[in-house]
This record gives structure tokens, C-alpha cells and sequence, in this order.
């Protein structure tokens, strides 16, 4: 059963690309100046991750050294990055909702299976967590922001990110086609 | 008048700073789900070179912002030492990336995109989400073995200007003319994909 043409006749086109950059530009130079840091979005699932962690496991959590100092005298999720990943998900929402692109389905190609688009997703995801610790963000907090501020790490991040992906883009890429 | 933070004020934690993160946070997801990036196929689509989508958006964001910085900067209006710097420790950044790159293609998403694609109803995005993690909690089980790797190649605030020996408006000129160099090839690879999809 193939999955259904995406997106759906009646939703509405895509905003031009550089149109939307540019609007994302002023997001993060609005971010700059206010709060006095970028974006980001990995920081924040870490984050939740390790409050649900430490709901389970309390003490194993307080006691892990890359996780404890987020528990010192606070929570976690009392972080701006948190704060902002919340509102990522309402924007996000509502322009879908808005632009009637918001439709509970498994986006894939015709010859996977919605289980199978799932396994890929859940490795990606696996490793894209683990990486994103690894190397301080991700897209958001280390390519975007961090490529903004001229940061060496940031920009050896980003290619490093498009090397990695145009290497494994042919192994996975049953998924779309 | 100079422009004053939450960061520069160490007020990052306050509930106002939490207030603007989140309103912020709505005008980023709004931008990702117009720019269609609440669709897995059209993310991933710049690694099959078939929609550049990503590299036209983040390199449009990019310059936008490092020009309004130095603006700002240069009209006596922002002092860097407002803004958080990220620090460089190149040898995690650069293997992060590399692992980051191959989690990202296979997945679908990356963190931010992933936020949106769940918000748009994508259960693969949820399931990337979930993933994601439990991969940032096996980083941190593993960081008694990782702690001596994640400072390898620490250099403190290492940014382009000084690194290349060049001015920051120069900088921002070299990467906003490469930036126009990626948006070239990028119509050109999307005429070239849309010629092949009709012939």
C-alpha cells in the first residue's frame, strides 16, 4: 500500500526558502540581542530525557556526571532551552494547523513500510541524541547560531554534519523511493 | 545606549528570560514548518541534491543574523561580550558532526525539524524525538569513558576572525559570497532534478 502524495492538494504552498531564512535570521539575531544567546533544540530533549531518567532513577541520575549539575539546586527543565523547544512545538503546530499540512500519518516512500520508515527514524534518532551531546547542539544551537557567531567548532560541525550525511544518504535512502 | 541581555545580566534563568526563550521559540517553529521542514522528504531531500530547501534556508539565516550582529556591533549598539560565545573543542565537534550528519539522514529529522514534525502530526518524528533521547542518555552513561575526549581539541573561544587573521566584516563578506555561490548551485541542482522527474 503505497503511502498517500504529501503534501495533501488542499494545504497550502511552502514559503520561498530564502524568504523563510531570512525570517529565521532575524529569530536568531532577535535571540542575540534579548536573551543573549542563540537558538537550539537538542539541549532541551536532553533535557527532558533526563528528568524522565530521573523520575526512574533518582540517585543514578543525580550521580551521573554529565547529568547531575543539571539537578544541583534546580530542575532541568527550568532552562531556556527547554522553554524554547515548547515553543518550537506550538509555532510549529499552529503554522501546520494554519497552513493545513497537520495530518497524523508516517511520512515514507512507496516501498517501506510505516514500520519500517519507524526503525529508520529510531536509529537516526539514536545516534543524532547521542551526537548532539557529543558535540555541544545540533542544527539549531551549534550550525545556526553557533555558524552566526563565526565559531570555529561550529562551522567545523556543519561540514562535518553534511560529510556524514551525503556518506550515509545512499544506505538509507530506501525509505524515500 | 548599548543593548543589555539576560545572559550579559546573568539573568538567563529568570522567568521573563524563560517568557522570551518560549516566544522565540514560537516565531523558530513557525519559520521551520513554513519553510516545509515539518516533511522528513523534503529535509532529507538536499542529500539526494533533489530540494536544497535546507542549505538555501540555514545559509539565508546564517547570514542574515552574522550581518545584523555586526551591525549592531559596529554601531556602538551591542557589545559581544552580551551575547554567549560558544566555546571550540574541535575533536568531539568534528565526530559529533560526522555521527550527527549519518542520524540525521537516516532519521528523517534533526532535533529542531523533529519538534515541528511531531507538532504537524509525523509519528516518525515522535519516534526520533523518543530516540533522541535515549541517545543523549547513553552519552551521558558513557561520559566516564567520553570525558577526556569531549576536551580534546578544547581552544576556548576560537572564532573565524582571529583564526584566519581577518577583520569580522570581511569574514561575514567571504561567508555571505559563499553563501550566494550555494544558492547558484542549488537552483541549478533543482533545475537538474526537476528536468530528470519530467523527462
Amino acid at each position: 500500500m503505497n503511502a498517500p502524495p504529501l503534501p495533501a492538494p488542499r494545504s497550502a504552498p511552502y514559503l520561498n526558502p530564502y524568504v523563510a531564512g531570512i525570517g529565521l535570521g532575524l529569530t536568531l539575531l532577535t535571540a542575540f540581542v534579548t536573551l543573549g544567546a542563540g537558538l537550539g533544540a537538542s539541549g532541551a530533549i536532553a533535557r527532558g530525557a533526563a528528568a524522565a531518567a530521573h523520575a526512574v532513577a533518582p540517585a543514578a541520575v543525580e550521580g551521573n556526571g554529565y547529568l547531575g549539575p543539571w539537578f544541583q539546586g534546580t530542575s532541568p527543565l527550568a532552562h531556556y532551552l527547554v522553554w524554547m523547544a515548547v515553543g518550537v512545538f506550538a509555532g510549529g503546530g499552529l503554522s501546520a494547523l494554519l497552513a493545513r499540512r497537520a495530518r497524523v500519518h508516517v511520512e515514507r516512500g512507496p516501498r517501506v513500510s510505516a514500520r519500517g520508515r519507524l526503525v529508520y527514524a529510531v536509529v537516526g534518532g539514536l545516534l543524532a541524541g547521542f551526537a548532539s551531546r557529543m558535540a555541544g547542539g545540533c542544527t539549531s544551537g551549534q550550525a545556526l547560531t553557533g555558524g552566526a557567531l563565526l565559531s570555529d567548532g561550529s562551522w567545523a560541525f556543519t561540514m562535518a554534519t553534511f560529510a556524514g550525511g551525503f556518506a550515509a544518504a545512499p544506505l538509507v535512502r530506501r525509505q524515500w523511493r | 545606549m548599548i543593548l543589555s541581555t539576560f545572559f550579559g545580566a546573568d539573568l538567563l534563568g529568570s522567568a521573563s528570560a524563560l517568557v522570551v526563550a518560549g516566544l522565540l521559540g514560537v516565531a523558530f517553529g513557525v519559520f521551520l514548518e513554513q519553510a516545509g521542514f515539518g516533511s522528513s522528504r523534503r529535509l532529507t531531500g538536499i542529500f539526494y541534491l533533489q530540494d536544497m530547501a535546507v542549505l538555501k534556508v540555514m545559509m539565508s539565516a546564517i547570514v542574515t543574523a552574522a550581518v545584523g550582529l555586526r551591525v549592531l556591533v559596529a554601531a556602538g549598539l551591542l557589545d559581544l561580550s552580551q551575547v554567549h560565545q560558544l566555546e571550540t573543542v574541535l575533536a568531539p565537534q568534528v565526530v559529533g558532526g560526522l555521527l550527527f550528519g549519518v542520524g540525521f539522514v537516516t532519521g528523517g529529522w534533526c532535533p529542531g525539524t523533529a519538534l515541528v514534525g511531531a507538532a504537524s502530526g509525523r509519528a516518525d518524528a515522535l519516534a526520533f524525538l523518543a530516540a533522541a533521547g535515549l541517545g543523549s542518555l547513553g552519552f551521558a552513561a558513557a561520559w566516564p569513558a567520553l570525558s577526556s575526549f569531549a576536551r580534546e581539541g578544547a581552544c576556548g573561544v576560537c572564532a573565524l576572525p582571529e583564526t584566519l587573521g581577518m577583520p569580522a566584516g570581511l569574514v561575514v563578506a567571504a561567508v555571505a559570497a559563499m553563501a550566494l555561490g550555494a544558492f547558484v548551485l542549488s537552483e541549478r541542482l533543482e533545475a537538474r532534478a526537476r528536468a530528470r522527474a519530467s523527462s
